[in-house]
C-alpha cells in the first residue's frame, strides 16, 4: 500500500478518475433534473445558483446532462476496453508462445479484424441494428481486440528470447505455462498503457461516433452526442460545447495520470527515478 | 526474407478475400430498397419494382458477389446505383483527398511526436520532459472534431488564413487544395503526435535500462550516444507497432474530420452511400479503405522484420 | 472657387471610379446547400436536392411555377383548354435550344411524356401523368394532350420537375450530365463537393444576370456558418434557425425568412390499435403544445397548422383552435377512450433536425398526459422501408414537402390507413373541378374533416431561412415548389 502511495501522479489521477466515475453512477440514481425533462421557456440560461451549469437548447440541466453523459462516456470505453482485453490479449500470448501456424492464424484474424475501420464498422452495426450506444461499445470493443493482440504479441515477442524465458522451457513448461507465467507479468506495463491509452481513446471514439450520429441516441446522452447537439450553436453559445468539450478533456487527462502512475507502480524497472508528477 | 515476404503477401491476400465476403453478406442484410430509396416518398411500387430489375437486384447472392468480385480484377466496380457513375471513378476521386490527408497527418505527427519524444527522454525528470508530457497528456485528451471547430473558429473564421471546410479539386488549384487540408490534418495529427511521443519515451526510457545500454556505457560511451546508437533503434519496434495501429486510427479518424471539414473523401462517400443504399458504392469504396489499411499493416511487419531479424528468422519455416 | 472646381472635379472622378468599380462586381455566385443530390435527372428521382440545383435553371417544363405557387408560361408560350377541360391545345417558344444545340420542339414533348407513361418508366411520380391518354404533335411549335378525366391542377403539374422537357438525345445520360433548356447550362460536377452552372449564352428567354453559379454540398449548421462568414459562399437557401441570430445582426447579411410546401406532422398509424380509436387520437391533439415544439423545433419559424395545408395557401382555412393544448382535456379523453393510465407507444424518427427535436418535445408533452414513447431513430432508407412502405410504425414526424398533397388521405393504402370514403369522394370532386370558388369550398372541407378526425398531430408548416450576402437580391423567399431559382439573382451595391 505504501508503495502505491508513494506515487503522487497515481493518486492525482485515480482520485480524479473515481471523482468522474462517481459522479457518473450518482446520475444512474439521481441528478439535479430529469435529463428527459424538456422546458423549452427556460432554455439557453447561464449557470445558476438553480441550474449549475446553465441549460442547453431544448431547456434541459446541463450538469445533469455531463454527469449522465459522463457515464454514459465511461460505460462505453470501458466495456469495450474489457472486451479488447479479454479477446485480444489471449491471441495474442497464444501467437507468441506456441508460434508458427498458430501465430499465422492469429496474425490473419487481427489484420482482418483491424482492416474495418471502427467507423466503417459502427455504420453497418447502426444500419442492421439502428443507432444507439451498444452500438459502439461493440465497434470500438472489435477494434481493440486487434490492438491488444498485436501489442501482447509484440511485447512477448521482445522477451521470449530472453534467457529466463529459455530458462522456463529447459525446465519443462509448457506454453501455456511460459506465457502465463513469464510472458504475462513482463507485458503488464505494456498492457496497461495500452488500455490506458485505448480507454482515453475509447471516450474519445464513443465522442466521435455520437458526434456523427452513430453513437448514444436521445433521449439517452452522452458527452460527444451534447456537441453534436451543440454545434450548430457554436458561435451563438459557445457555452454549450465548451461545457462537454472540457468534460471529455479532463476525463481522458484524469485517466491517462492515473495510467502512468499505475504503471510506475507495478513496473519495477520504471519504478526509480520519475519523480513528475505529470509525466 | 523473400519466404517471409510470400508468406505475408499470402496473408494479406486471404485477409482480403475474407472481408470481401464479409462485406458483402453484411450489405445484403441491411434493411431498406435502394430502388425504392432512389424513387421516394411517393412513388408507385411498380416503378420501384421496374428500377429493381433494371439494376440487377433480382439476381441470387452468390452470383452477384462473383460477378462483383470478377469485375473488380478487372478493375471494373461496378455502377453506382443513386450516382449512375462507375464506382471506380467515383473512389479514384475521394482517394485523392482521404489518402494526402492520412499522409499529411501522419507525417506532421510523426516530425513533431518522435523528436518531442526523443527529447523528454533524454532530459528525463527535467522540467522539459514534465512540459512535454504535460503537452502530450492534453494533446491526447482533445477530440479531434472539437480541436477542428476550434482551429477553425481560430484560423478560419477570424484570422480568414486558411478555409473553413470544403475542397478545391486538385487540378483546379492544387495550393487551394492543399490549404483546405491543412486544419483538417492538424486536427488528426495532434492527438497521433501525442501519443507518439509519450510511446517513443516510454520505450527510449525502457530500452535504456537494458543490459546492452548499461554495457555501451560501460565501453565508455556517453549516455547520449549510447541511447542513439543502441536505444533508438531498439526502441522503433514498438514505435513501429504503434505506427502501424496509427494509420487505421487516421483512416477512421478522416471519416470523422471529413465531416466536420466537408472534404468530399472516402469515409464521407461511404457515409452518405449506405444511407442511400448504394450497396454497390458501399461495397467498392469499404474494400478499398480494407485494402489501404491491409496494405499498411503489410508494410509495418515487413518493415519489422527488416529492424528486427530476429523476428524473421523466427517466423521462417 | 478655384478649389471648389478641383474638388467637383475630384468628386466626379471617384464617382467614375467607383463606377468603374460597380463593373467589376461579380457575376458569380457560391449557394450552400445541405444536400448533395444522387443524380441530377429530376424526371428520375423524387430528392428535393436534385429540383434544388436543375429545376428552372437547367431544366424547364412546358409551364413554370413561380415564387408566388402560380402556374406561369414556360416552354409554351400560351395554350388553349377545351370546353370539357380535357384537351390541352400547347403553342411553343420558337428558336428555343437544348444545350447541346439541338433544337427543341414538340416532338421532345412527346418524347417527354411518352417517357414517363412508358411501361419502364422510372419516373417517381407517373400518377401524376396517368390522365394522360395521348400526346399529339401537329406542327413543330404545336403540341396537343388529351386527358382521359379531368385534373384540376393539370396546369400546375405540367411546371413540376418531374415534367421537364427532356431530348431523346441526351435523356439517357442526364443523371450526370444534364442538358436541358433552361437559363443555365451544367458545367461540372466535382462529386461530394459541387456542382457548377453556367449561363447559356443562346437563351431562348429573359438574359439571366449571373455568369457562373455552384452548389456547394455543406450538410452541417457549424461548417455552412464557417461558410458563410469566412465569403466561402454567398448564401443558402435553408439554414439551420438555431444559428440564424449570427447573421440576423451582421450588415453584411441578409435574412429570408418564408415559408415551403412541408406540413410538417406527426404521421400516425389509423389502422393500428390504439390509434383507430377517434378518441385516442383526440387526446394526443390537445396534448400537443404546438408553439412549445415550433419555439424548440424551428426556434419560433414555423407557422402553426392544424390540418394538412399550407397556410400561404389561397385555398387554407385556419383550424389550430380544433383540438387545443390543454392536459387535462386529453387525460379525460383517454380515460374515456380505456386508456386511464396512458399507454406505451414508438415514435420513428428520420434524420432530420427538425423531427428529431420535435420528437423530443413530444415525448415530453405525451408523458404528461400519460403516452410514454418510446424514440427510435431511423435512417432515410430504413424510414422509407419500415415507415412509409410497410406501415411498420405507431408514430412519426415527417414534412410532406409537395405542393397540394391532401389528396393522399384519400389513399387508403398510403402509409397514414386513413380509410374515410366522404373524404375520399370529396377529393375525387375536387380534382374533377375547375373553378376556382368551388375547388376552394371544397378544399376547406377537406381540411376541416383531416382536422376533426385528427388522422395526424398536425404540427407546423416548416419555414425556409434563407442566408445571403446583403448585396444579393432575386431570391426567392418562398418555397412553393422544391427548387432553387437561379433566373432573378443578381449582385447590386
Amino acid at each position: 500500500m505504501n508503495r502505491l502511495w508513494s506515487h503522487p501522479s497515481l493518486v492525482i489521477g485515480l482520485i480524479a478518475t473515481l471523482v468522474f466515475v462517481a459522479i457518473g453512477l450518482l446520475s444512474l440514481v439521481w441528478t439535479p433534473y430529469p435529463i428527459e425533462q424538456i422546458d423549452i421557456p427556460r432554455r439557453f440560461l447561464a449557470p445558476s445558483a438553480e441550474h449549475w451549469l446553465g441549460t442547453d437548447n431544448l431547456g434541459r440541466d446541463m450538469a445533469s446532462l455531463v454527469m449522465s453523459g459522463a457515464w454514459t462516456s465511461f460505460l462505453v470505453a470501458a466495456i469495450a476496453v474489457a472486451i479488447g482485453v479479454g479477446v485480444g490479449v489471449p491471441l495474442g500470448l497464444a501467437a507468441a508462445a506456441w508460434g508458427g501456424p498458430v501465430e499465422w492464424v492469429v496474425l490473419r484474424l487481427t489484420d482482418f479484424v483491424f482492416a474495418f475501420p471502427a467507423v466503417i464498422v459502427a455504420i453497418l452495426i447502426t444500419t442492421l441494428v439502428g443507432p444507439g450506444a451498444v452500438n459502439a461499445i461493440v465497434a470500438i470493443g472489435i477494434f481493440n481486440i486487434p490492438v491488444f493482440a498485436r501489442v501482447a504479441r509484440g511485447g512477448a515477442l521482445s522477451i521470449a528470447t530472453l534467457d529466463f524465458v529459455a530458462a522456463g522451457r529447459l525446465a519443462g513448461l509448457g506454453n501455456a505455462m511460459i506465457a502465463w507465467r513469464h510472458l504475462l507479468p513482463n507485458i503488464m506495463s505494456l498492457l496497461i498503457v495500452q488500455g490506458t491509452i485505448q480507454m482515453s481513446l475509447g471516450i474519445l471514439a464513443e465522442a466521435g461516433l455520437s458526434y456523427i450520429g452513430l453513437g448514444t441516441q436521445p433521449p439517452a446522452t452522452s458527452l460527444g452526442l451534447m456537441l453534436r447537439d451543440a454545434q450548430g450553436m457554436f458561435l451563438i453559445h459557445p457555452w454549450l460545447t465548451l461545457v462537454p468539450g472540457l468534460a471529455i478533456v479532463l476525463i481522458v487527462i484524469a485517466l491517462n495520470i492515473a495510467g502512468d502512475g499505475l504503471r510506475d507502480a507495478i513496473d519495477p524497472r520504471l519504478r526509480q527515478g520519475n519523480p513528475n508528477v505529470l509525466a | 526474407m523473400i519466404l517471409f515476404a510470400l508468406r505475408r503477401f499470402l496473408g494479406f491476400a486471404v485477409t482480403l478475400l475474407v472481408a470481401a465476403l464479409v462485406i458483402f453478406w453484411l450489405l445484403d442484410l441491411l434493411p431498406g430498397d435502394p430502388a425504392q430509396f432512389i424513387l421516394g416518398i411517393n412513388a408507385t411500387p411498380d416503378a420501384v419494382a421496374r428500377l429493381r430489375a433494371q439494376m440487377g437486384l433480382d439476381a441470387p447472392a452468390h452470383e452477384r458477389f462473383l460477378g462483383w468480385i470478377w469485375g473488380m480484377l478487372q478493375g471494373d466496380f461496378g455502377m453506382s446505383y443513386t450516382q449512375r457513375a462507375p464506382v471506380a471513378e467515383l473512389i479514384w476521386g475521394r482517394l485523392g483527398v482521404t489518402l494526402p490527408l492520412s499522409i499529411m497527418a501522419m507525417v506532421i505527427s510523426v516530425v513533431v511526436g518522435l523528436p518531442l519524444g526523443i527529447l523528454a527522454a533524454r532530459r528525463r525528470g527535467k522540467p522539459l520532459d514534465t512540459m512535454v508530457m504535460v503537452l502530450a497528456q492534453t494533446g491526447i485528451a482533445i477530440p479531434n472534431f472539437w480541436f477542428g471547430m476550434l482551429l477553425t473558429l481560430l484560423f478560419a473564421v477570424t484570422l480568414r488564413w486558411l478555409p473553413p471546410g470544403g475542397f478545391t479539386p486538385w487540378d483546379e488549384d492544387s495550393g487551394a487544395a492543399l490549404r483546405g487540408l491543412i486544419l483538417p490534418s492538424l486536427a488528426l495529427a495532434l492527438p497521433q503526435a501525442s501519443i507518439l511521443a509519450r510511446v517513443m519515451r516510454t520505450a527510449l526510457v525502457d530500452v535504456t535500462s537494458q543490459d546492452y545500454i548499461r554495457t555501451a556505457r560501460a565501453k565508455g560511451l556517453t549516455m547520449g550516444e549510447a541511447v542513439w546508437r543502441h536505444g533508438v533503434r531498439n526502441a522503433l519496434l514498438p514505435v513501429l507497432t504503434i505506427l502501424g495501429l496509427q494509420f487505421a486510427y487516421l483512416v477512421a479518424g478522416t471519416i470523422i474530420v471529413e465531416n466536420v471539414f466537408y472534404l468530399p473523401g472516402l469515409g464521407r462517400l461511404i457515409f452518405t452511400a449506405i444511407s442511400e443504399r448504394d450497396l454497390i458504392l458501399v461495397r467498392g469504396a469499404t474494400i478499398i479503405l480494407i485494402v489501404t489499411v491491409t496494405a499498411t499493416m503489410l508494410v509495418t511487419d515487413l518493415t519489422y522484420a527488416l529492424v528486427d531479424p530476429r523476428l524473421r528468422e523466427r517466423s521462417a519455416p | 472657387m478655384n478649389k471648389t472646381i478641383k474638388a467637383l472635379g475630384l468628386a466626379l472622378m471617384l464617382t467614375t471610379a467607383a463606377g468603374g468599380m460597380a463593373l467589376a462586381q461579380p457575376t458569380e455566385v457560391r449557394i450552400g446547400v445541405a444536400l448533395e443530390p444522387p443524380a441530377l435527372d429530376p424526371t428520375a428521382g423524387a430528392a428535393e436536392a436534385i429540383d434544388i440545383v436543375v429545376y428552372q435553371n437547367i431544366f424547364e417544363g412546358l409551364t413554370r411555377v413561380d415564387q408566388n405557387g402560380a402556374v406561369q408560361p414556360g416552354l409554351a408560350e400560351s395554350w388553349t383548354i377545351s370546353e370539357d377541360n380535357l384537351t390541352y391545345t400547347f403553342k411553343l417558344h420558337d428558336g428555343v435550344t437544348f444545350h447541346d444545340g439541338t433544337a427543341f420542339d414538340a416532338e421532345d414533348v412527346k418524347f417527354t411524356f411518352d417517357r414517363i407513361l412508358a411501361e419502364d418508366s422510372v419516373s417517381a411520380h407517373k400518377e401524376f401523368y396517368e390522365p394522360i391518354e395521348s400526346v399529339t404533335v401537329i406542327d413543330p411549335l404545336t403540341v396537343e394532350i388529351k386527358l382521359s378525366r379531368v385534373v384540376g391542377n393539370f396546369l400546375f403539374d405540367l411546371g413540376r420537375g418531374d415534367a421537364v422537357i427532356v431530348a431523346p438525345e441526351s435523356a439517357g445520360n442526364n443523371a450526370n450530365v444534364p442538358i436541358g433548356t433552361g437559363p443555365f447550362a451544367f458545367l461540372q460536377w466535382d462529386k461530394g463537393s459541387r456542382v457548377m452552372l453556367e449561363a447559356y449564352g443562346p437563351y431562348w428567354g429573359e438574359p439571366v444576370s449571373l455568369s457562373k453559379a455552384s452548389y456547394v454540398f455543406i450538410g452541417d449548421t457549424a461548417t455552412m456558418i464557417n461558410a458563410l462568414l469566412a465569403g466561402d459562399i454567398d448564401g443558402t437557401n435553408n439554414f439551420g434557425q438555431e444559428a440564424l441570430e449570427v447573421f440576423e445582426a451582421n450588415p453584411q447579411f441578409q435574412v429570408l425568412v418564408g415559408t415551403t410546401e412541408g406540413e410538417t406532422i406527426l404521421s400516425t398509424n389509423n389502422t393500428k390499435p390504439p390509434f383507430d380509436n377517434l378518441k385516442v387520437r383526440q387526446a394526443m391533439a390537445h396534448a400537443l403544445d404546438r408553439q412549445a415544439i415550433i419555439d424548440g423545433a424551428t426556434y419560433g419559424y414555423g407557422v402553426p397548422i392544424g390540418s394538412h395545408f399550407a397556410p400561404h395557401n389561397p385555398y387554407y382555412v385556419d383550424l389550430t383552435g380544433t383540438y387545443p393544448h390543454d392536459v387535462e382535456a386529453a387525460k379525460a379523453l383517454l380515460a374515456e377512450a380505456g386508456f386511464p393510465d396512458g399507454f406505451s407507444a414508438t415514435l420513428k424518427m428520420p434524420p432530420l433536425a427538425y423531427a428529431r427535436l420535435s420528437g423530443q418535445i413530444i415525448a415530453s408533452q405525451f408523458a404528461a398526459v400519460g403516452i410514454r414513447l418510446e424514440l427510435i431513430n431511423v435512417e432515410w432508407a430504413q424510414w422509407l422501408e419500415d415507415v412509409y412502405a410497410n406501415k411498420d410504425y405507431d408514430l412519426t414526424i415527417v414534412s410532406h414537402v409537395e405542393p397540394f398533397d391532401i389528396g393522399n388521405y384519400a389513399n387508403p393504402d398510403y402509409y397514414f390507413g386513413y380509410d374515410n370514403p366522404e373524404f375520399q369522394a370529396l377529393i375525387e370532386t375536387l380534382n374533377g373541378t375547375t373553378d376556382d370558388a368551388q375547388r376552394k369550398e371544397l378544399a376547406v372541407e377537406a381540411q376541416t374533416i383531416l382536422a376533426n378526425d385528427a388522422v395526424n398531430g398536425y404540427l407546423f408548416e416548416l419555414p425556409q431561412t434563407g442566408v445571403w450576402n446583403a448585396k444579393l437580391t432575386g431570391m426567392w423567399q418562398n418555397s412553393p415548389i422544391e427548387g432553387l431559382v437561379l433566373r432573378d439573382i443578381k449582385w447590386t451595391e
